[in-house]
């Protein structure tokens, strides 16, 4: 019963919109400024039908999601070990905060144009921009677990014939593992924006970014609503899964 | 002779806040197989610190430890218990209590981990939960798992610093019962730092009392009684009015004799 107000209240507002948002449209009655429902669904339920005699909203879907599964798992492969010795060595720590520290608060779309200069428009650059996304909600999310590790542990672990080497494979790595899950929760969803908003920058050729872009090119307004409605779609069911992740692998977090 | 450690003189100093601060003060003691050593004195005063010397997770700054002049004690063979927050919370109890026997310096085979897992379940009365997660089990079950999983390397020492202080007293006097049974059946010794004398008088065949800090021992009490120990007999419960006696003793002007 609880659930079910739940859910009555949270779908309230969103409806509210859609109601709102057709009765405008129908007196605006321009579909080039606010076109209605009925022109909106048949993109969305039609995913696999070829657009303005390109790629589908699926394909381009996937294009989009495979880019940002490669910029984001380049970025883990870096910052995951980069973070688990810059969290265990203050030496190592040293070096790369200050480093760090300045990278850190420039946008990831700041990069496209250096992107651009390096990789030149397309793949390259895209991924890059996906990486520097990724990365440093990883790092900093290795870092910070690593340092969350209760040296109660590493002391057992010691007492018990540990190794530096079997503490960091042993304690250090499975301690911060839930932090590092969060990073990569935290990761993906900036991946995502970002990608979705270097597409929509001149010279790439597909991907949703692409085809809101190309959308508006063509004044085609329900496809650009269908587009960022996949978009907020596939946010929503990756960071779900993410979540579920951290149910089924790190329920013990928290609670020991 | 049947002594397995004999500490002699040590004393560590902590540097604190730019201040030195000493610890503890030419603590002596020695402890013999299969006995059951109870630590006491008031709190802050070094007990952990000794425990901590013995274990080799901290090292003293003078003083000798089994006739070396060492200021560690990383060759002893001990095994360390914790009060609380001390098993691994991403590995199962059984995993947990294998954990000691899967570092490289034991040499052990899979089977030979999983026997010897077996054994320690069935002498703690963990079968059932072998494959719990730690936050599935109450606080005297943690217990159990974590002196199990001390026990599993095969200690000479088992050192257990208030191991049972976070439990309710029911919980508490059955990981007591635990670890006579144990004593029982192995031949570890026990050396344990407790804040309780009921504790110590119930579980102990020796007492050492510590001065306030910095620690220097103060008294060495023998418990006579064989075990089980009727807590309620008045020789039982004036012991334990004395140990408590000389440990607020210990807690005003250091009266060491
Ligand atoms: N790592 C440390 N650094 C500085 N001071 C410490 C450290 N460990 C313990 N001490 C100090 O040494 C004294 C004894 O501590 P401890 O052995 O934990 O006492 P107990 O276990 O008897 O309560 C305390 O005053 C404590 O503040
Ligand atoms: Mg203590």
């Amino acid at each position: 019963m609880k659930r079910l107000h739940k859910i009555k209240r949270g779908i309230a507002l969103p409806v509210t919109i859609v109601i709102i948002w057709e009765i405008l449209s129908l007196n605006i009655g321009n579909s080039f400024i606010l076109p209605g429902w009925e022109l909106i669904v048949p993109v969305l339920i039609h995913p696999m039908d070829s657009l303005f005699g390109g790629a589908s909203l699926f394909e381009n879907g996937v294009i989009s999601l495979e880019r940002v599964l490669i910029g984001f798992l380049l970025a883990t492969v870096i910052a995951v070990p980069l973070g688990l010795l810059s969290g265990w060595s203050e030496r190592v720590d040293e070096y790369f905060n200050p480093l760090i520290q300045i990278l850190r608060p420039v946008p990831p779309i700041a990069w496209m144009p250096l992107a651009i200069a390096w990789f030149k428009i397309g793949f390259g650059s895209l991924i890059f921009i996906i990486f520097i996304g990724s990365f440093f909600p990883v790092l900093i999310s290795t870092v910070e677990g690593v340092h969350n590790v209760r040296i109660r542990w590493l002391e057992v672990a010691e007492s018990l014939g540990a190794t530096t080497k079997e503490k960091f494979v042993t304690v250090i790595i499975p301690g911060a593992l839930p932090f590092i899950w969060t990073g990569f929760r935290l990761a993906f969803g900036v991946g995502w924006m970002c990608l979705v908003a270097a597409e929509m920058l001149p010279g790439t050729s597909a991907g949703l970014g692409y085809l809101i872009m190309y959308a508006y090119n063509l004044g085609q307004i329900q496809v650009i609503v269908a587009g960022m409605i996949v978009i907020g779609i596939i946010g929503i069911v990756s960071d779900y899964l993410f979540r579920c992740g951290q149910t089924r692998f790190f329920d013990w977090q928290g609670k020991e | 002779m049947n002594n397995i450690l004999e500490i002699n003189n040590i004393s560590k100093i902590f540097a604190e806040n730019n201040s030195l601060c000493k610890a503890i003060d030419n603590v002596s003691l020695t402890l013999t197989k299969k006995e059951i050593v109870c630590l006491m004195g008031p709190s802050g005063c070094g007990k952990s610190t000794v425990l901590r010397i013995i274990s080799g997770l901290d090292t003293a700054d003078s003083g000798i430890i089994n006739g070396d002049e060492w200021i560690s004690a990383d060759s002893l063979h001990t095994a360390m218990v914790f009060q609380e927050h001390s098993l691994f919370p991403w590995l199962s109890v059984a995993e947990n209590i294998g954990y000691g026997l899967r570092m490289k310096t034991r040499f052990s085979s899979e089977q030979q981990v999983n026997q010897k897992v077996s054994q320690l379940l069935a002498l703690v009365r963990m079968e059932e939960f072998a494959n719990a997660l730690p936050h599935q089990l109450s606080g005297g079950m943690k217990q159990r798992v974590a002196v199990a999983r001390a026990l599993a390397v095969e200690p000479d020492i088992l050192l257990m610093d208030e191991p049972f202080s976070a439990l309710d007293p029911f919980s508490r006097r059955e990981l007591q019962d635990e670890v006579l049974n144990i004593r029982y059946h192995l031949d570890t010794t026990f050396f344990i730092v407790t804040h309780n004398p009921e504790e110590a008088v119930y579980l102990a065949n020796r007492v050492i009392i510590l001065t306030k800090r910095p620690a220097t021992v103060l008294k060495e009490v023998t418990i006579p009684f064989s075990y089980p120990r009727n807590m309620v007999d008045p020789e039982v419960l004036d012991l334990i009015q004395e140990v408590t006696e000389m440990i607020t003793s210990g807690r005003g002007k250091a009266e060491v004799n």
